[in-house]
């Protein structure tokens, strides 16, 4: 059973962060990996669309947080888009739009990263 | 509180006490993490047949997964022995999940509540579900025995 699944595609200079199905304590750890690649290979603009992820728990939050900084130190961001309102509701509760940007359109994100550049 | 662990993986419970429940089930399952999505999907259906709105169900899900893995991570630390039980409950006005596991105690309650500015300043990542818990349900409840072991009980109103 495939119960989550990440990938990543590039545009405009962006690393686009696909995500499906759910991601709770045992798959967060997959994405982890995904960010840590990221970093080594130095690509700090970061969009991660959430249009097809069903769920998600206090894990799967905690890998945004670990990381956002690294991002940010190095001129770039982690932008979200495309999330359901289910999924943008867990967000909310703990607080997370005063420090994220949220979008409802993945272009709109690509966007305010080139914006700036 | 000791209770031994069970053996098969779902039963339903039929004592005296039980009587004026109108539902009570169990699911017991080890301490890893691909258990997880068992552990939602038995809770939602449990919920379901209460008649809870699908946006109830859900968060009722998520907070029985946020309880669950802080089982995993603090009271068996990532250890795949341990049992975790789940028993579900129904009474004429509310849905009771009790999470029971026989690992070591750990005392959620110290845990404050989490400010997101001072997270990312401060690097934390966790204690968020401890509050997400609180927040989704109407009751969250920690004890711990005096020997090994901690219970957790949630609570949603009807």
């Amino acid at each position: 059973m495939v119960d989550f699944n990440v990938e990543t595609r590039e545009d405009s200079h962006v690393d686009i962060v696909d995500l499906r199905g759910y991601l709770d304590a045992h798959t967060a750890p997959e994405l982890e990996n995904v960010f840590t690649k990221l970093i080594e290979d130095k690509r700090f603009k970061v969009v991660v669309n959430f249009e097809n992820l069903a769920y998600i728990s206090s894990a799967g939050l905690g890998v945004f947080m670990a990381y956002v900084e690294t991002m940010r130190e190095n001129d770039g961001d982690i932008k979200f888009t495309n999330m359901s309102p289910k999924v943008y509701n867990i967000f909310d509760l703990l607080g997370f739009p005063l420090l994220y940007e949220f979008y409802t359109d993945e272009k709109e994100a690509i966007k305010k990263f080139n914006e700036k550049s | 509180m000791k209770k031994k662990p069970l053996k098969s993986s779902t039963r339903r419970v039929n004592n005296l006490n039980t009587a004026n429940k109108l539902f009570d089930k169990e699911l017991v399952v080890k301490s890893t993490t691909d258990n997880l999505a068992i552990i939602r999907d038995f809770t939602k259906a449990a919920a379901k047949s209460c008649g809870f709105s699908d946006e109830t169900i859900d968060k009722i899900a998520l907070a029985v997964d946020e309880a669950c893995t802080n089982v995993i991570k603090h009271a068996y630390q990532n250890s795949p022995e341990g049992d975790i039980i789940v028993n579900i409950s129904v009474s004429e006005n509310k849905m009771k999940v009790a999470i029971t596991d026989f690992g070591s105690n750990f005392d959620p309650t110290a845990v404050p509540e989490p400010d997101i500015r001072k997270y990312y300043r401060q690097h934390k990542v966790g204690g968020l579900g401890i509050y997400l818990m609180k927040k989704l349900m109407d009751e969250v409840n920690f004890s711990s025995g005096a020997g090994n072991g901690n219970q957790v009980i949630l609570v949603k109103y009807l």
